[in-house]
């Protein structure tokens, strides 16, 4: 955080957090997304902590909004027993593939899937 | 034989997750996509099946001393309040609606990301050798 002021760091930083906090809530997820150029991009942030850091931030915000879905009725316990087993058991898969194979080509194909999966959604409603 | 699917869509979304990848963002399309599954219930599903992991992501980063524990309350200070607000604003719009918005977003995001990669690639080759090539996406 070198190059910028610390106001203008810190009006960054609740811009963004407003920005994150409201996407991670209304869509129950993507908050990552929006966090990640945020610390790169604007506050200069190394990229690994940056993933790193963006994780403790999510965390909180998953946490309020993830309650708001369950007592509101709208998380069906069921299929989050399942999913989320396989969430688990992916995430360590995840976590040792990570350091195996290049993930700049996953992350392209990623985007790509991201982008048909939204063109899916808005043509098919 | 629908729960083998809810936990083989569970794995992908945590590889990606795994990998910090933002897996959420492919939880939700291919639990609404392929499953049926109203579009809340798989936001609500997304959000708490990535709690345990994100806990135990966390435990290793601070560890390894990779967490940057001063930008977290500032940008937390106005996330809290939005995150709430957010989760009830979406709980009462309706399905359709939501689909069209949450589809828009990751177009947008995906393509984001994608030119971004896209002009990072092309700077690399015009300037080979000073690139960093072990630089992580998400």
């Amino acid at each position: 955080m070198a190059e910028i002021s610390k106001k203008k760091a810190l009006l960054i930083m609740l811009a963004g957090g407003a920005v994150a906090g409201f996407v991670n809530g209304f869509f129950g997820g993507g908050g990552g997304m929006i966090v990640i150029p945020l610390l790169t991009a604007l506050l200069k942030t190394e990229k690994k902590k940056a993933h790193a850091t963006t994780i403790a931030i999510i965390l909180p915000l998953s946490l309020i909004s993830g309650a708001v879905y369950l007592f509101k009725g709208a998380a069906k316990l069921d299929i989050l027993a399942a999913a989320g087993g396989g969430v688990i058991a992916g995430g360590i898969i995840g976590a040792i593939l990570l350091n195996k194979i290049s993930n700049e080509k996953i992350a392209v194909i990623f985007y790509i899937v991201m982008i048909v999966s939204g063109i899916s959604l808005v043509l098919f409603r | 034989m629908k729960v083998f699917w809810y936990i083989l869509i569970g794995l992908c979304g945590g590889v990606l997750g795994g990998m910090g990848m933002g897996g959420g963002t492919l939880l939700i399309p291919m639990l609404t996509l392929f499953m049926k599954v109203g579009q809340h219930a798989a936001q609500g599903i997304n959000l708490i099946a990535f709690i345990p992991m994100s806990v135990a992501a966390i435990v290793i980063h601070t560890r390894n001393k990779l967490i940057e524990k001063k930008i977290i309350l500032p940008i937390l200070a106005s996330a809290v309040l939005t995150s709430a607000a957010g989760a009830f604003l979406s709980l009462k719009t309706g399905v359709g609606e939501l689909r069209l918005y949450f589809g828009i977003f990751l177009i947008a995001v995906g393509g984001a990301y994608l030119t971004a990669a896209i002009v990072k690639k092309v700077k690399s080759k015009k300037q080979k050798g000073t690139a960093t090539p072990d630089e992580r996406h998400i």
